[in-house]
């Protein structure tokens, strides 16, 4: 019998995760009752200390958690205490938002320091050092300047995003092929008939990956912008659940974030195939 | 169920009530009097009138609880001539007076209160769970916050209206250490003691401070009481706490991870964090803060002086609500029940018999003792002037505050204690006669009078 490539592939991850999970399960199981108590003391204690239990959550704990989230993911109890899903949904908010502002500055930007060889070389210091700076570097500044925390997040994600889609968006823009802009100059096109016929078309995959890299970048960013300012969000929840050094909650939102992060980057893959076109 | 009551039954009186709630019509007639006469002083919108009536209204029942009784007085003597004999030995002029003074509009009623998730700021928090502050009118939401230089922001910002600071804290701000000078009050302290010296399980010999050189401690916030007690509390063993340890900034809910990953030697936290890291068995209480200073303020309930000024009645009505919850978390039997309010996610988020070992003072060390110290914690709001003249001091004495300071004149611009004292005579509480008093840190007396003579007394210091 012969398997598919794509099957096989799915049997060996399959293999793989429940070879991880069972080795994690193992490491993490408790030894038992460590060492005599007087039971009035141990009562006061927890059970990593009354029973040797691991300090970090098997598989089972986890999941035993993980169920509880996605029964009821969307609870309010408070400001301090809502359900998963509305935490993930406020960042998704703030990425959105974030995000949406960068390329609205961006691309613009992108274009006209790629049509423009004076800009470029006018720009170029300021973006080298701004690009590498950290975004919890921004956070006070922001905080102390802007004076809103929610904003601050937002900004911080925006300064953060901005870099990846301005540096493509220029490199495409300058690397349009000669032949193209000769022959529309040929045929005497006008300059915005030229950008948005036929400059932009040429450049949008290489701005729509400069985008994909800005989302997960973006997506990195929140969590540990909200683990700062806190409130909501999943780098609220993180923050919350080390507050009460839940590892297993930690773990689950270690997870969410991975599925998101995953969910936006198909998203933009999908949008960059949607423009790709073949010579 | 009949509609009419059954006159064939031996059991059924119908000489009683129409309306089925008092035993005689006589009780039901005087009842209705009281209630026409509520009317009509409604009717009349005589402002001043109606705030009398409830206030008269209020003492008679705090005076007469039991409803049966109540009303029967009434029904044989009259309200007048009961108002008149409750006249003779309560001040009910006064009381009319206070309330018509305190109880002005509202200018805010929606408040965002800031706290950081541990024990010190029991008052802060239970007063939402258990009604305190929506007694008073006010829809507060208590936010819980990374830290203390997010909760400083986010007040300067005008995010929070008041918030739960450490006590240094208002004076830094006040006189610009570590940020723009802003004014900035603290009508009220949070907690007294409450705070402990954890150490790693391997150290459970090195009980010597003596010992400890080479430590690498940790303390919430650079101007915190747990910075100056420990720093105190290390010099007077000979310990530089500058250049024999190191003294480190760590977040509280990092302090145990930090133990537990042996990143550090131990430290001075608010609880729960110490109890939090005997129970999960990485740590024992080496000792608690009180035995350094016995009454010793921690944290504090702070507001901008802006904030006070321009909403008076709000900022009275959100200061009695701590007061009276801090009241309310004074006393033992009511210890188990706020540890319970207070343990869940929304605020603490630790488990309850964590925070119960706290707030009842009855404790496993970490050694296989269970200790009881019923005054581990304690609240009193009342902001002793002296407390914030020797905070100052440390303040000088570690080098934080640099230049000339009038110790006093900064002590009474900050620790607003003139409205706390009111407000707490308001709630049964006795507030002292004077905002100063002596005390004393590990045996050494200290006189507010003579802040610069203190500090020079000391051998370690950064002056």
């Amino acid at each position: 019998m012969k398997m598919s490539f794509r099957l096989r592939a799915a049997v060996v991850s399959v293999a793989l995760l429940i070879t991880m999970l069972a080795a994690w399960h193992i490491a993490t199981a408790g030894v038992g009752q460590t060492q005599a108590m007087d039971p009035e003391y141990a009562k006061l204690m927890g059970l990593t200390a009354t029973q040797g239990k691991s300090a970090m959550p098997g598989p089972l704990d986890v999941a035993k958690i993980l169920g509880g989230h996605l029964a009821d993911p969307f609870y309010v109890k408070g400001p301090n205490d809502q359900g998963i899903g509305i935490q993930l949904g406020y960042s998704i908010g703030r990425v959105a938002l974030g995000f949406g502002l960068a390329v609205l500055v961006a691309v613009p930007l992108g274009f006209l320091i790629g049509l423009s060889p004076l800009f470029r070389q006018a720009l170029d210091p300021f973006i080298q050092v701004m690009r590498p700076v950290s975004p919890l570097a921004w956070m006070p500044l922001a905080l102390y300047t802007i004076k809103d925390s929610a904003i601050s997040s937002i900004f911080v994600i925006f300064i953060c995003s901005v870099w990846p889609m301005l540096t493509n968006t220029a490199f495409a823009v300058a690397n349009v092929r000669k032949e193209w802009l000769n022959v529309s100059r040929t045929l005497e096109v006008g300059t915005f008939r030229t950008i948005f016929r036929v400059i932009l078309p040429a450049a949008a995959p290489t701005i729509l990956t400069g985008m994909r890299i800005s989302i997960s970048i973006a997506w990195l960013v929140i969590v540990a912008a909200e683990m700062l300012v806190g409130g909501t969000g999943i780098g609220y929840f993180v923050w919350n659940e080390w507050n009460n050094l839940s590892i297993a909650n930690v773990i689950n939102a270690i997870l969410f974030i991975g599925v998101i992060g995953m969910l936006l980057d198909q998203l933009l893959g999908f949008l960059t195939r949607l423009v790709t076109f073949t010579e | 169920m009949s509609l009419f009551k059954n006159p064939f039954d031996t059991k059924t009186d119908l000489s009683a009530c129409p309306c089925g709630a008092h035993r005689t019509l006589g009780e039901h007639n005087a009842e209705l009097a009281l209630l026409q006469r509520d009317q009509q002083l409604a009717v009349a919108a005589d402002e001043e009138k109606r705030l009398t009536n409830a206030v008269d209204q209020a003492v008679v029942r705090a005076l007469i609880p039991d409803d049966m009784t109540r009303r029967r007085v009434l029904h044989t003597i009259g309200a007048g001539t009961l108002l008149a004999a409750i006249e003779q030995f309560f001040p009910l002029a006064t009381a009319r007076e206070v309330f018509a003074q305190d109880k002005g509009p509202l200018e805010k009623k929606d408040l965002k209160v800031g706290f950081i998730a541990i024990t010190c700021a029991t008052p802060i928090i239970m007063a939402h769970p258990m009604g305190f502050y929506s007694k008073h009118g006010l829809n507060v939401d208590v936010i819980k916050t990374a830290g203390w230089a997010v909760i400083r922001d986010k007040t300067i910002n005008k995010e929070y209206d008041a918030a739960h600071m450490l006590s240094p804290m208002p004076l830094a701000i006040t006189t610009g250490s570590g940020s723009n000078p802003i004014p900035y009050t603290m009508p009220a302290v949070e907690n007294i003691n409450g705070q402990a010296i954890t150490l790693a399980m391997k150290h459970k010999d090195k009980r010597d401070p003596k010992s400890w050189k080479g430590f690498k401690l940790a303390v919430p916030f650079d101007y915190s009481m747990h910075n100056y007690l420990l720093r105190y509390y290390l010099a007077e063993h000979g310990i530089d706490p500058d250049t024999d340890v190191q003294i480190r900034a760590v977040p509280p809910p990092e302090m145990v991870a930090n133990l537990r990953a042996d990143n550090i030697d131990g430290f001075l936290a608010p609880d729960p964090v110490n109890q939090r890291a005997v129970y999960d068995g990485v740590g024992f209480i080496h000792l608690l803060t009180k035995e350094i200073w016995d009454g010793h303020p921690c944290c504090a309930f702070a507001a901008s002086q802006e904030f006070v000024t321009t909403n008076p009645n709000t900022y009275r009505a959100l200061l009695r609500a701590i007061i009276e919850a801090t009241a309310y978390a004074t006393k033992a039997e009511n210890r188990k029940q706020i540890a319970e309010a207070i343990a869940p996610a929304a605020y603490l988020n630790q488990p309850v018999t964590v925070v119960e070992q706290v707030l009842t003072g009855t404790y496993a060390d970490g050694l296989g003792n269970i200790k009881r110290v019923p005054d581990r914690i304690d609240f009193a709001p009342f902001p002793w002037q002296s407390f914030g003249i020797w905070i100052l001091t440390q303040m000088k004495r570690w080098g934080q505050l640099k230049g000339d300071v009038d110790y006093q004149k900064v002590a009474e611009q900050v620790f607003l204690a003139t409205d706390t004292a009111k407000l707490m005579q308001d709630v049964g509480l006795t507030p002292p006669s004077s905002p100063y008093k002596t005390f004393s840190v590990m045996g050494k007396q200290f006189d507010p009078s003579k802040p610069t003579d203190y500090i020079n007394s000391f051998k370690i210091k950064r002056v």
